[in-house]
């Protein structure tokens, strides 16, 4: 049995583990479910030991059918069940896409309450791994245009475990997209026991007083080191968002009123991405706190590239320090 | 009766698994040197199969997915086509496609990440490699539906995986084949995993072959592993598309059942969820030693021949790795290229912004992650 103030040192992924072991321990109702994630214990190990640990009826190999894996958690989860599916790969989340939109994100609401979709799909998303075409894709924003759906990103093993129980546990469809540039690139450490990181908050990572960062997901790392490599010219505030739909939008606009700044860094293309967003609502509701013009460090226009020019597609240090000084430097 | 119209269960061989001609079976119409062609292209297939797995493990490629075990029915089904018939490959058919004329050192490009390795060949009759899984199936039906349309006399050959055949694209793909009776053939390479997925949890179905029977056309099971059985059958099935006999359906669905020797990616581990035994019991049937034997016996091929083969794809082999690697890292203006015929304004800016940040920073800056 472990004690409250147990805790391991976790890799990203093995947090996400870590959290689906406890809340299939928690709630019978809990099963996970998807391609090579029982007997293979997933292709990034994220489901590994599970099915030894709960067995057949509980982890399941499904055939390969995205739209079958996630169409079947929609029966189940509107049955009584809290099926936590697993994509392989974000960028193979497309053919499920009529099951996420037209009924995962609707059940609810069409039904006008009486069945609910309480599910999780979760799947491993972004760059930087030197992975094969349609490998890489940050297609957040897919599921931000839903209403009815939630969007999670953790970035760090703390907060994928806990905001994967609280997705779990949730009334309502989750998607819950994993970065997998950061799967096993750093620990923390991690409580054994279960705990939950709540939905809809966003997480200051950095406080300072010049200029708001906001980012999420894999972003969050490069963000931060940029903070701290321009410290000496410029107090950067690094948000986290954590959940981008629905979007704590109170902490970003608490910290851009009192910096007057802000720029956003996102892995996704530009256009249509979360960034727009963020940016069109500071306008509304804080444009007269506003000092400079915000900034968007982003994914570019173009499809995510072969991994031989990936570095050039995603943003990293040095485009981050410069956004955030063009934001902190600018005089009207 | 052809040799497509039997049961889905039937399963068709040529050669015994020792390699010699069954007593049932015809000898196959291949000329001396096309035998000896196809001997060699998957001769040629393993060797470069075995490098491209070392060169991922020594850094010096990107996530890879062998193909060993499966160049009797690439490269065999390949070899049935005529010159103006398509293939729609998925990720692992590098063989298929080397046959239908794409090069070794394209092939390496392409999983060295470069966007030049993704360009099929000018005049090589090969739709783009495709990695999501079965979405090429409804592209194949439609391409052979255009054909038909203009009334030429391409065929169209489609290959995917066990794995596919429980994606909605498959049924569908067959579904419209059926129903506007396209000249297209459906190559299934059922080598027994989808990943960790043993093909009998794929479907509760007994064969996969027996599927093109809901969609009303002929299904047929060959030894994938037999690179003269899967000629026979692919060549009956193309031909069947292209010039039916009264009563016939144009489409065929093969399903062509034989063993993936290595993992799915250099990125799996097959030790987790099969057997080694079951892998050696395969490597009893590996269509290379088992073509051999058949032209050895058939004095087609001596030791000498065998050796000059050898050393001659090794020697290709070894010239594809060094064009491939000498190639520089691709320009960073390709990820803008291409991307829509005329480049949006937009775009146009954010290409401008790159190249400022490279003039800023330069190339090594940038290229840290």
């Amino acid at each position: 049995m472990s004690t409250d103030t147990a805790s391991q040192r976790l890799t990203l992924v093995q947090a996400v583990r870590d959290g689906l072991y406890g809340e299939l321990e928690r709630d019978d109702d809990v099963l996970v479910m998807g391609e090579d994630v029982a007997e293979n214990g997933g292709v990034f190990r994220a489901t590994q030991g599970l099915h030894e640990a709960f067995g057949d009826d509980r982890v399941i190999d499904t055939p390969l059918s995205e739209s079958g894996i996630v169409g079947s958690a929609i029966g189940m989860a509107a049955y009584g069940l809290r099926p936590v599916p697993e994509i392989q790969f974000m960028g193979f989340i497309p053919p499920a896409f009529d099951q996420l939109t037209s009924h995962a994100a609707r059940l609810r609401n069409r039904s006008r309450g009486r069945y609910t979709c309480p599910m999780v799909v979760r799947a491993p998303y972004g760059g930087g791994i030197r992975a094969p075409e349609l490998h890489s894709e940050s297609k957040e924003m897919w599921f931000v245009h839903e209403p009815g759906l939630k969007v999670v990103v953790p970035s760090t093993p703390h907060d994928a475990k806990g905001l994967l129980a609280s997705a779990i546990r949730d009334p309502d469809p989750v998607v819950f997209l994993e970065p997998k540039l950061i799967y096993r690139a750093f620990r923390e450490s991690v409580p054994d026991e279960r705990y939950t990181v709540p939905l809809g908050e966003a997480a200051v990572r950095r406080e300072g007083a010049d200029v708001t960062l906001i980012t999420w997901g894999a972003m969050t790392r490069p963000a931060i080191e940029a903070a701290e490599a321009v410290a000496d010219e410029v107090d950067v505030e690094v948000l986290d968002l954590r959940t981008l739909s629905p979007l704590d939008f109170e902490t970003v606009r608490t910290s851009f009123e009192k910096t007057g700044r802000a720029l956003v860094v996102q892995e996704a293309p530009r256009t249509g991405g979360l960034g727009s967003e963020i940016v069109a609502t500071l306008q509304e509701e804080s444009l007269l706190y506003q000092e400079a013009p915000i900034e968007q460090v982003a994914g570019f226009d173009t499809p995510f590239p072969l991994y031989a020019l990936e570095d050039y597609y995603l943003p990293e240090s040095d485009r981050i320090e410069d956004g955030i000084r063009a934001v902190a430097t600018y005089e009207i | 009766m052809s040799i497509i119209q039997r049961g889905p269960d039937e399963q068709v061989q040529v050669l015994t698994d020792e390699g010699e001609l069954r007593p049932d079976a015809d000898a196959p119409e291949l000329s001396d040197e096309r035998l000896v062609e196809m001997y060699r292209t998957m001769k040629l297939a393993r060797h470069f199969d075995e490098r491209a797995v070392s060169l991922q493990r020594q850094g010096r490629m990107g996530t890879y997915p062998p193909m060993s075990g499966q160049e009797g029915a690439q490269v065999a089904s390949a070899f049935a086509l005529a010159e103006q018939d398509w293939i729609f490959p998925s990720y692992r058919e590098h063989a298929a496609i080397y046959t239908r004329g794409w090069s070794l050192d394209q092939t390496l490009l392409y999983w060295m990440g470069h966007e030049g390795g993704n360009s099929p060949p000018p005049d090589t009759n090969v739709f783009t490699v495709t990695v999501p899984i079965a979405t090429q199936i409804p592209h194949a039906t439609g391409a052979a539906w255009a054909a038909k349309l203009r009334d030429t006399s391409e065929v169209m050959l489609c290959y995917f995986g066990d794995g596919a055949t429980s994606e909605g694209d498959f049924h569908e793909g067959l579904n419209f084949a059926g129903v506007f009776d396209v000249p297209a053939v459906f190559f299934c390479n059922n080598n027994q995993w989808a990943i960790s997925v043993p093909r009998e949890r794929q479907t509760a179905a007994s064969t996969l072959a027996q599927k093109a029977t809901a969609y009303g056309f002929d299904g047929v099971q060959v030894d994938g592993m037999d690179p003269l059985a899967v000629y026979r059958v692919t060549k009956a099935a193309i031909e069947k598309a292209r010039d039916p006999e009264e009563g016939e359906t144009r489409p065929t669905m093969i399903e062509a059942v034989q063993y993936r020797f290595g993992a799915h990616t250099t990125a799996d581990d097959p030790s987790v969820y099969r057997d080694e035994d079951e892998v050696q019991r395969w490597k009893e049937k590996d269509p290379i030693p088992r073509l051999e034997t058949y032209l050895r016996g058939e004095g087609v091929v001596d030791d000498d021949a065998v050796e000059a083969i050898e050393a001659d794809v090794r020697e290709e082999v070894a010239d594809a790795i060094e064009t491939a690697e000498g190639v520089q890292r691709p320009a960073p203006e390709e990820l803008f290229a291409h991307v829509y015929a005329e480049m949006p304004q937009r775009l146009e800016q954010q290409l401008a912004y790159l190249q400022r940040l490279r003039d800023r920073h330069g190339d090594d800056a940038l290229l840290e992650s």
